[in-house]
């Protein structure tokens, strides 16, 4: 916590990077449309949504420390609740029963929805886990992320709710103002796409789970979950009621995750169970994890990367395949780049981890935590030394 | 005779086959510096977290100042006006000095997930009081300077001091030191005792377990002796130093 003068201070020097950033932003897709192709503003869609999952996911591993490993299936709820709102599946269903006026929502009302059905989730899951802690907890969030997936599964019979592995097609786009997002947007004589169009709300969305965050860390309750993380018998003992703080946290987490998940199938149109696996979970924390757990912009780093350099990497190895084909060094396709993709992914992790445990870009804490400062050993040394010749006075 | 502030009655508490607490009472009165003394494993600590409510007692009663706080959860407890340390202290190791006390401070605040996100007045407000606050008990207890250190760099009688500060930033009624003088040497057990009776001059009645007889003895205005998870005696230092049973339970009996 800086004080506040040299706050007033930076300010202005704030103000100066804050506008470069944000021009950065903005112009961001264009740079990635016109250098690489639409596959990578689509790719850069994705990394906001996977930002939103990590900052969610960070609230619950990285500030409360409560090891989550089905975090996916608060996604998978905003994504099917927006899915069912929003598409052809639920008509038959309703028809006659009078609740038709459900479907099709506003944008201001599904996404305010999502975060609470899937903060309520998050409070389903986190009250029989509140005990647990560290690898009993991780089993247990595992198994609620596993029997999401299940129910999405298999919730077609005998009333046909989630269309099953088939999945939920024809979602509609998300519609801001009466212009619907998935038609291009006609602007000062530009036309912008709908995949930049997804962007710019996207990252709007995006800001706003970061200020959330922001705002949250430097609080009341976001000092009561660090508390609880630091020793959660001391904060209980200290007046903090651990049982609400706890479950403020997994619902929290969980909401961001809600809206990330509408986002996403308004984007797709098409979803099913298999988006929602414990893959995702891994991948969302191993972002938090990576980029560095309680700091948002190793988070954001985090997601960035790890959506980023898998596709960089498909690009790298197929054309090289190619070119060794062209020149018949080689005869065919040896690897399947998923593979590579894949290995290479895991390695790199593999690497961080034991170079970096703090993450890329770890918070103070973390890292005078996993790093004392050899300073910080000599003067507890010099301490104890100090302490046991007084003693034995 | 002014009401007492705490008042036990008959607590029981079994761990399996451990009879820890066996039919205890006492009672605290206010402004009164109470020590609770007896050898290793007599259920000092197990009174302790009984009376802060880490442990629930099997039976009995437990009043504090008129509210009945029996079997309720520790942040109730704390909520009432009773804060504690601990005998291993338990500080938020990677939190500054500065928000471990803060985080004493969350009890006697409010503000929820709006009030963090949105900042309104009264939430600024409020957090700035926490700040304020927070450094005031610091300078207190005289580390101050070291508002901005985390907390597990600090020197061992200064995680002492922090741990007081903490439990101060509770607004207790009453303060429950677990050995706050173990480790320490001479001198900081002098300075501890100089910031002791300053607590209990600013109006907060201190529970005080210790091995340190000595200190105890120059401290406390009673003292309860516990053996095997029974109270053998009760009353002024110089009563229970010379009580028998006390010498027996610490000493032995003296052969015939």
């Amino acid at each position: 916590m800086s004080s506040f003068d040299s706050m007033k201070q930076s300010r202005t020097g704030a103000l100066v990077g804050f506008a470069l950033m944000a021009v950065a932003l903005v112009l961001l897709p264009v740079l990635f449309g016109k250098g690489l192709g639409n596959t990578w503003v689509r790719n850069l869609d994705f990394a906001m949504l996977y930002i939103m999952l990590a900052l969610g996911l960070n609230i619950v591993v990285g500030y409360a420390g409560l090891l989550d490993l089905g975090y996916i299936a608060f996604y998978a709820v905003g994504a099917y609740l927006y899915a069912l709102l929003n598409s052809p599946h639920l008509v038959p269903l309703l028809q006659g029963t009078g609740l038709e006026w459900i479907l099709g929502p506003s944008i201001w009302i599904v996404i305010p929805l999502a975060a609470l059905v899937a903060g309520s989730f998050g409070v389903m899951l986190g009250s029989p886990t509140l005990k647990l802690r560290g690898d009993y907890l991780a089993i247990v969030t595992l198994g609620f992320g596993e029997i999401i997936r299940i129910f999405m599964n298999n919730l077609n019979h005998p009333v046909n709710l989630t269309n099953g592995p088939r999945g939920i097609t024809l979602i509609e786009p998300i519609t801001l103002f009466g212009h619907s997002l998935g038609k291009p947007l006609h602007l000062f004589g530009l036309e912008i796409p709908p995949l930049y169009q997804y962007y710019y709300l996207f990252l709007a969305l995006t800001m706003f789970i970061v200020f959330v965050s922001i705002r949250l860390q430097d609080s009341r309750i976001g000092r009561a979950w660090v508390a609880i993380r630091e020793d959660e018998i001391a904060a209980n003992a200290m007046g903090i009621n651990t049982r609400n703080v706890k479950l403020l946290a997994f619902a929290m987490g969980a909401s961001f995750g809600g809206v990330a998940g509408c986002l996403f199938s308004s984007l797709q149109g098409f979803i099913s169970p298999e988006s929602f696996g414990l893959m995702e979970s891994i991948i969302v924390l191993s972002m938090v994890v990576l980029g560095g757990m309680g700091h948002i912009p190793g988070v954001i780093l985090g997601a960035v990367i790890l959506v980023f350099v898998p596709e960089a990497l498909r690009d790298v190895i197929n054309p090289l395949q190619n070119a060794l084909i062209d020149r018949k060094i080689i005869s065919g396709k040896i690897i399947d780049p998923e593979v590579v993709r894949m290995l290479m992914f895991g390695l790199a992790l593999i690497f961080v981890m034991l170079l970096r445990p703090e993450g890329l870009w770890p918070s103070k804490r973390r890292r005078a935590e996993l790093h004392p400062k050899t300073d910080d050993i000599a003067r507890q040394e010099k301490d104890s030394v100090a302490d046991a010749e007084r003693n034995h006075d | 005779m002014t009401e007492p502030l705490l008042e036990i009655q008959g607590i029981h508490k079994r761990f399996g086959g451990l009879h820890a607490l066996n039919d205890v009472s006492l009672s605290i009165k206010r402004g009164e510096i109470y020590g609770l003394i007896g050898p290793n494993g007599a259920g000092k600590t197990t009174l302790f977290n009984v009376l802060t409510g880490l442990y629930q007692p099997d039976e009995g009663k437990f009043t504090f100042n008129g509210k009945d706080l029996f079997r309720q959860k520790p942040h109730v407890v704390v909520g009432s006006g009773i804060a504690r340390t601990f005998q291993n202290i338990r500080l938020f190791a990677n939190m500054t000095a500065k928000e471990n006390v803060m985080v004493g401070r969350h009890v006697r605040s409010g503000a929820g997930v709006f009030g963090a996100v949105f900042r309104p007045p009264a939430a600024k407000r409020e957090e700035a009081a926490i700040h304020a606050r927070a450094q005031e008990l610091l300078d207190y207890v005289g580390i101050a300077a070291r508002h901005n250190e985390l907390a597990r760099n600090l020197s061992y009688g200064d995680q002492r001091r922090l741990e007081i500060a903490r439990a101060l930033a509770t607004d207790p009624t009453l303060l429950a030191l677990d050995e706050p003088a173990a480790g320490m040497n001479p001198k900081e057990t002098d300075d501890l005792k100089k910031l002791m009776e300053k607590i209990r001059k600013d109006g907060v009645t201190i529970l005080l377990i210790e091995h340190d007889v000595k200190l105890m003895m120059g401290l406390c205005d009673r003292i309860a002796v516990l053996d095997y998870g029974k109270k053998i005696a009760e009353g002024v230092p110089e009563v229970v130093k010379n009580d028998p049973r006390v010498i027996e339970a610490y000493l032995g009996v003296a052969p015939e």
